[in-house]
């Protein structure tokens, strides 16, 4: 399953046929394997990495961080849950150091995110405080490159 | 000047010959997608990269020993204890090389005379003819055969040793054919070899890429053997090191002393950060080893299931990175076959008999690259059979 969970996390499009080949099952095998991953919760979904700026699309991105005050029987989860549930928001991760929380927030413009953080983060009761950092260029994602090519420079004849 | 008068015939008659122009095609070719190269798209590890960084940084800049660094060599002689069931004594019996090729080139230099004889099992990688003749020996071709799954059999090395035999090269697992020697067919070659005065150069540079249930096993490591064999391995394929031009040779005392007094005089020393990096390679990197072979063993059977789909046979590799695929099917002949899907798919592989002529028939695929990029190489060289195919009229 670890190896199935690999593949897909590097190209979730491979056709099952090909999965199968790789791990040296049959394709049955693996769909009911992707079946029962999904069910488990382990794939959380699919998605795709696009790369907005290439395709002329105004998108603003920004990491938010939090600090809050956790509660005494079930530390940050409420808060964290709570905005969690924003649509707007991508991801919630509790971090060491610093600070407490992580949010990476999309919206279509500046104004937007800055509206976000202003009038539905920030009047939230546990948040002490937040510092928001607008994201400028994207080098990597995802184990992707965006602004270079992938470039093999492997020349070598050897026969 | 006469360059042609000036050169010597047996540097200018070396193989590979033909082989030049088709690459060139290639090169000049920029959508052409590649399944050519021999050597792992991973990078180096980064704990080995740090390693030679910081022999930079310390101003480590000299010359090492001429064998080696002393304490490389005695990771060497632990990894081959470890991982192959080796003994060899790390100050008399290992020699540090600019990679796996120095080590080939020091070991026939040191062996063979004018007049001897070099059996060299084919398919096989291409430098062991060629420095053999530049030693004045004469190569003795033995093919290894499809239905043999491309092992070399006892009874073919019996009957192809004469007195003048000098050396066996035994390279396994193969580059081409991906073909590797369990331990039973091992142990029937020992048994030819044993009370001959033949020497064996095993060439195991892919010996940590293997796939098959049983692991991989030494000559060196059977009965009798060690006295009468060279083993050769790198850093190249195993730790993804090409770049760094790393390899060794462990043997017996008095081969290994001759091999490296004809190193001091090439060569010197092996590059000195490489030596550095190469001891955290063997001290911390075998996890990293078993990471790159689950990919390879991945893109390996997706590679091989993928040919025999198409309809080009595809014997299962079961070492190395490549697959071997026959093309008689098509009609073509392996150089046919591969400068005409170089023309119409722009897709590059090697034709099987560049490395021997028990290689016609075949081609040389190596699946060295990413899956996308394997994906895309596989759908054009499918589409170019079925056109094959159209054409000849058949559905």
């Amino acid at each position: 399953m670890e190896q199935l969970l690999k593949i897909l996390e590097d190209n979730a499009r491979l056709p099952v046929e090909d999965i199968a080949a790789m791990l040296d099952k049959s394709p049955a095998e693996v769909a009911a394997m992707m079946d029962l991953a999904r069910a488990q919760g382990l794939i959380k979904g699919y998605k795709t990495l696009v790369d907005w700026e290439k395709a002329g699309v105004n998108r603003v991105e920004a990491v938010i961080e939090l600090h809050v005050s956790p509660k005494k029987s079930r530390g940050f989860d409420d808060i964290a849950n709570t905005i969690a549930s924003f649509e707007e928001v991508e991801s919630v991760l509790l971090m060491s150091g610093g600070y407490d929380l992580q949010l990476v927030i999309k919206g279509k413009t500046f104004q937007e995110i800055a509206l976000f953080v202003a009038k539905r983060l920030s009047p939230l009761d546990d948040v002490l405080s937040t510092a928001t950092h607008f994201v400028l260029r994207t080098y990597k994602k995802e184990g992707k490159l965006y602004q270079m090519d992938e470039i093999d420079e492997r020349e070598c004849t050897m026969l | 000047m006469n360059y042609d008068k000036l050169l010597a015939p047996a540097a200018v008659s070396m193989r590979p010959s033909g082989i030049r122009k088709f690459f060139d095609l290639a090169a000049e070719m920029p959508e052409c997608i590649s399944l050519g190269v021999g050597e792992p798209d991973f990078k180096t590890p980064w704990a080995i990269r740090e390693a030679g960084i910081d022999s930079l940084e310390h101003g480590r800049t000299t010359y090492t020993s001429n064998a080696g660094l002393k304490e490389l060599r005695m990771e060497i002689a632990r990894y081959l204890k470890r991982r192959m069931h080796l003994n060899y004594d790390p100050l008399s019996q290992i020699l540090v090389t600019v990679g796996g090729s120095e080590a080939i080139d020091m070991c026939v230099r040191a062996l063979v005379a004018p007049g001897d004889e070099v059996i060299i099992p084919e398919p096989c990688f291409v430098c062991y003819e060629p420095i053999t003749t530049l030693s004045g020996g004469v190569p003795v071709h033995l093919p290894c055969r499809p239905e043999d799954d491309f092992r070399l059999k006892a009874d073919a090395l019996k009957a192809a040793i004469t007195p003048r035999t000098k050396l066996l090269i035994l390279p396994f697992p193969n580059n081409p054919t991906g073909a590797v020697m369990e331990k039973e067919d091992l142990e029937a070659i020992a048994e030819v070899l044993r009370g001959t005065d033949v020497m064996v150069l095993s060439d195991e540079i892919y010996a940590e890429l293997t796939y098959g249930s049983e692991p991989f096993v030494s000559i060196a490591s059977l009965p009798g053997m060690a006295e009468r064999t060279v083993v050769v391995n790198g850093f190249s394929k195993t730790y993804a090191m090409t770049g760094w031009r790393l390899g060794y040779a462990a043997g017996p005392a008095q081969v290994i002393k001759i091999m490296t007094k004809i190193h001091q005089s090439a060569i010197m020393s092996a590059p000195t950060t490489s030596q550095y990096a190469a001891v955290v390679a063997l001290r911390e990197c075998d996890k990293e080893i078993e990471r790159m072979r689950d990919e390879y063993n991945m893109r390996r059977r997706l590679v091989v299931k993928s040919f025999n789909d198409m309809g080009l046979t595809c014997f299962e590799p079961k070492g190395a990175f490549y697959a071997f695929p026959c093309i008689k099917s098509t009609g073509m002949t392996s150089q046919e076959f591969c400068s005409t899907l170089l023309e119409k798919k722009h897709v590059a592989i090697i034709p099987g008999d560049a490395f021997g002529a028990s290689g016609e028939g075949y081609c040389r695929v190596s699946y060295a690259y990413s899956v996308s990029h394997l994906k895309e190489a596989l759908k054009r060289i499918g589409e170019f059979l079925a056109e094959l195919k159209a054409a000849r009229g058949e559905a």
